[in-house]
């Protein structure tokens, strides 16, 4: 009985765990940032023809987000990584499986339309939040429809949406943990590996958190600043 | 089409009742907590405040995954024997989640105006009746939305617990996958189900948050 339990918090530098870790984290900043770039272009995309005109339009961009934001990320990652090759029909899919690193693919594709999804919603909710006086007024000042777009509704709207962007940011390092389950060797799994090698998983893992939180704080505080800059008055904020 | 997904149906579904179970309790255990969490966050104690912020800033900074291995590794510990992944489990959503339903009550109060605030008192109300009246059905009214797509969120995560060896419903798809080798309509399936259950929950929130704010 009792704590039985021996730390060695070597395992976090000790060779060779450390350089595990080390690659494990420069495993996660690609992942991030990779599917990061998926999911800005392809989410904006999508946010902007949900607002458009065409009605089939608005349709094909409501059915991409409801289907990729109500599918846990885990079951989205499996349906690509093993059930994505067999799409491709028997030759195709023993060609595809045989690439290298498939699964490294596969997590940055995934997480880049899983997070595009919502980059999407963020753009659509910001397009929404501006009132329609806001065109009105811009127009009806002389402005023609680029101008106003340009000096009136994206000055307003990016205000608007860079707060939720810069969480999504941070969220899709996070999310890229998740790219462990189909052995992509990225921060969370190397902890994991750390553990089943030494039997000390409680450090490794405590010395993953602290690789997230200084990746996160970073960004946390560039939001704050972004945040604080960008405050709309009058809103029952602290202080 | 769905030959595999037949012939293992009550196995998979024995996985959805696991997830459906452990969502219930990361609910009961996560809102309360959750709302003791945004109570703190917006108190003017300097104790309670920079404690509790320091705890939801820790937590929401770290991937979901990491900290269900955190309790899978800390809980033998601090129990002294070997644990269930389900307790483990739980116990990692409701201190997880609950941080995420804090942030939300906190900004459904700080997103009401402080002229409504002020209009609530200089038409002779009290701290309490101000507080009652205006301050709790505004902020509610905006809340209720975000509370409810955290909960489909909640539905969603507990899938995660995967990595612990919980046999919930993926876990459950992935051991029928591995025998059948029917990676298609198995993990359709699953997809197909949480689609089916996140888009109706969802669906239904809505409506409610109309009618909420048309009540008025």
């Amino acid at each position: 009985m009792g704590l039985a339990y021996h730390f060695d918090w070597g395992v976090l530098w000790r060779q060779p765990y450390g350089i595990w870790l080390l690659k494990g984290v420069w495993l996660t900043v690609q992942l991030g940032l990779l599917s990061w770039l998926i999911a800005l272009f392809l989410g904006i995309f999508i946010g902007t023809i949900r607002i458009s005109r065409w009605r089939w339009l608005r349709v094909l961009g409501t059915t991409y987000v409801e289907i990729f934001r109500n599918i846990p990320f885990i079951v989205q990652l499996f349906f690509w990584y093993f059930a994505g090759p067999m799409l491709f029909g028997k030759t195709l899919q023993f060609h595809i499986n045989a690439i290298m690193g498939l699964n490294y693919y596969v997590a940055i594709v995934g997480l880049g339309l899983y997070t595009a999804s919502r980059v999407a919603e963020h753009i659509r909710a910001g397009f929404a939040s501006i009132a329609r006086d806001q065109y009105q007024a811009a127009l009806s000042t002389g402005l023609t429809e680029i101008q106003m777009y340009r000096y009136v509704i994206i000055p307003y709207a990016l205000r608007i949406v860079i707060p939720p962007l810069t969480t999504e940011f941070l969220t899709i390092f996070k999310n890229s943990s998740i790219a462990m389950t189909i052995g992509v060797a990225e921060t969370t799994f190397m902890s994991y590996k750390i553990d089943s090698d030494t039997f000390h998983g409680l450090e490794a893992t405590t010395g993953a958190m602290v690789i997230y939180l200084i990746l996160g704080l970073s960004v946390v505080k560039l939001m704050g600043i972004l945040e604080s800059r960008f405050r709309i008055a009058g809103l029952m904020g602290r202080k | 089409m769905f030959d595999a997904v037949i012939r293992n149906l009550p196995f998979l579904m024995g996985g959805f009742w696991v997830t459906v179970k452990l969502t219930a309790f990361a609910l009961l255990g996560g809102i309360p907590l959750g709302i003791l969490v945004g109570l703190g966050r917006i108190s003017k104690k300097r104790w309670v405040y920079y404690p509790v912020t320091f705890y939801v800033n820790l937590i929401r900074n770290i991937p979901l995954i990491l900290v269900i291995f955190w309790f899978y590794f800390v809980m033998p510990i601090l129990v002294g024997r070997p644990m269930d992944p389900f307790p483990s489990a739980v116990i990692s959503f409701i201190i997880f989640e609950a941080t995420y339903f804090g942030e939300i009550l906190r900004a459904g109060y700080q997103s009401v105006s402080k002229g409504q605030i002020e209009a609530g008192y200089s038409t002779g109300l009290s701290y309490i009746q101000t507080t009652r009246h205006i301050l709790i059905p505004i902020a509610f009214r905006r809340m209720l939305p975000s509370m409810i797509t955290q909960s489909i969120v909640t539905y969603q995560d507990t899938s995660l617990a995967f990595v612990i060896g919980l046999p919930e419903f993926v876990r459950r798809t992935a051991i029928v996958d591995n025998l059948e080798v029917r990676s298609i309509q198995l993990f359709g399936f699953v997809a197909i189900m949480f689609l089916i259950t996140c888009y109706i929950s969802s669906v239904v929130s809505r409506r409610f948050e109309v009618k909420r704010e048309g009540g008025y």
